[in-house]
């Protein structure tokens, strides 16, 4: 029986967009937090939990996101941890946006001026002081960009996690889609979604970012 | 006793020895000029005294800091220590009162109004009084490397360490930068500071020391040294540094 695509199809597009939503605060927050630790270790003066950090970020970005949600769902559900689909989810995602965080935070910390380093080591301030007062001020504004950027591509990706059965965005499309045959008002819908979604993001950072350069005229 | 003291130090970098057994003595009130050829160790001998390098012999003392090469105690030391560069590293992202502000807040933890006096203070001192709410960026090259002095000052040290503090600015504003260090000077800061100014050297520090090929070659009153250079190296650096 083909259904037709009409209001209550087009909300359960729209609505499933809360799955893609919590998806992607769950990766940033989760993986945002870990991938704070990443880069913090990354730039340590210690060269073996640099090297620890560095591994971590390559693992990671050398693997499928899909292989890390399947690693997370079926290889966690063999070991005995029955999780629901959106549990494994997260986390796959989180592990993901925790390598590319934290590789994109150690760049901006790593392209403060060394110098400012020295200046306030002279000034015998301790390591989480120069951190916390001089060189993450800094580079938060260097990485505001970047980070929205990789934000937006979270949005998206968080598509793969469809396949495990959370019923998100492009899932809700599918199945609409299977039901209906009508694919340019759904798959309309899905991208009109999407960019609902990521289109505000890209403007709060381009406000983000010109408030943290008005705060330093020059 | 002695605000600073240097004795028998030793650096190395890699296999190249910078520093070959350096000794001098830094007086209360002192001035103290440092001169001498490009690569003959004056930066690496003002970052050993508040351990920016780390020195592979010797002993050096900072108003009763000792520093060896364990390097424990670095930031007790560096607390009575100011020094100020060639760049002038301020903290962009803050504002020139809070650049100031910043280190003795956090590091020796005063509270905030004893912090904004000492900055006013400090910014009084090198001139730049009404400058406390501009941005580093928007400073000519002569005020930021005031408020880098002041900065340091703002943490009352008890010797401050000038590396070549007037290398980067025109020449218009070398002036204004030389006359902050003399006015420091003259309210009896202890000071130690590579220059190639030599009538600077000349004029304000009370001894001239002048290193070559990473030892201490010749020390002594600067009117004496500068008058009559003892060693035909400073002769000759002399020669050719003033025509
Ligand atoms: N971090 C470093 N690594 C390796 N070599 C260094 C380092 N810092 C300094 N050197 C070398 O040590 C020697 C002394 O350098 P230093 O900067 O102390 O000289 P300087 O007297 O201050 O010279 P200039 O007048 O050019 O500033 C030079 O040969 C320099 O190349
Ligand atoms: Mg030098």
């Amino acid at each position: 029986m083909i259904r037709t695509f009409s209001e209550s199809e087009f909300l359960f597009i729209v609505a499933s967009a809360r799955w893609t939503l919590l998806l992607t605060v769950l990766a940033l927050l989760l993986g945002g937090a870990l991938g704070f630790v990443v880069a913090l270790v990354r730039t340590s003066r210690l060269a073996p939990l640099r090297m620890l950090a560095a591994g971590w970020i390559g693992m990671i970005q050398g693997i499928p996101v899909l292989m890390l949600l399947f690693l997370s769902y079926y290889g966690l559900s063999l070991a005995g941890v029955d999780m629901p689909p959106i549990v494994a989810a997260s986390v796959s995602m989180a592990l993901y946006a925790s390598a590319y965080l934290g590789e994109i935070w150690r760049g901006s910390i790593q392209s403060v001026a060394w110098q400012q380093w020295e200046a306030s080591a002279a000034l015998a301030m301790s390591r989480a002081q120069q951190y916390r007062y001089v060189i993450l001020p800094q580079a938060v504004r260097i990485a505001v960009a970047p980070t929205v950027g990789f934000v937006v591509q979270l949005v998206k990706n968080t598509s793969i996690v469809s396949i495990i059965g959370v019923v998100e965005l492009a899932r809700a499309g599918n199945l609409v889609n299977n039901a209906t045959f009508a694919p340019f008002k759904v798959f309309g819908t899905v991208a009109a979604t999407y960019f609902v979604i990521c289109w505000p993001i890209s403007l709060l950072a381009r406000r983000l970012e010109g408030r943290l350069h008005a705060r330093r005229p020059g | 006793m002695p605000v600073v003291q240097v004795e028998a130090v030793r650096k190395s970098f890699g296999a190249v020895e910078v520093l070959k057994g350096i000794d001098l003595t830094v007086e209360r009130g002192e001035v103290i000029a440092i001169i001498g050829r490009s690569g003959s160790g004056k930066s690496t001998l003002l970052r050993c005294i508040n351990g920016l390098e780390v020195i592979q012999a010797g002993r050096i003392e900072v108003s009763g800091h000792r520093l060896d090469a364990s390097g424990k105690g670095l930031r007790e030391l560096r607390k009575d220590v100011g020094i100020v560069f060639q760049s002038y590293n301020l903290f962009p992202h803050l504002r020139v009162g809070e650049n100031i502000m910043l280190a003795p807040r956090v590091v020796l933890r005063v509270g905030r109004a004893e912090a904004r006096q000492r900055a006013e203070e400090a910014l009084a001192e090198v001139g730049l009084g009404e400058r406390f709410e501009a941005w580093p960026d928007n400073l000519s090259g002569g005020q930021q490397q005031r408020v880098a002095i002041a900065r340091s000052l703002a943490m009352k040290p008890k010797v401050m360490l000038f590396d070549e503090v007037t290398s980067a600015l025109d020449p218009e504003l070398t002036g204004e930068v030389l006359a902050t260090m003399e006015r420091l000077a003259g309210h009896g800061m202890t000071m130690l500071l590579v220059t190639h100014e030599m009538a600077f050297a000349r004029r304000v520090a009370t001894q001239t020391v002048f290193m070559h090929q990473g030892k201490v070659w010749e020390l002594g009153p600067s009117e004496q040294l500068f008058g009559a250079p003892q060693t035909p190296e400073l002769r000759q650096f002399l020669g050719s540094g003033l025509k």
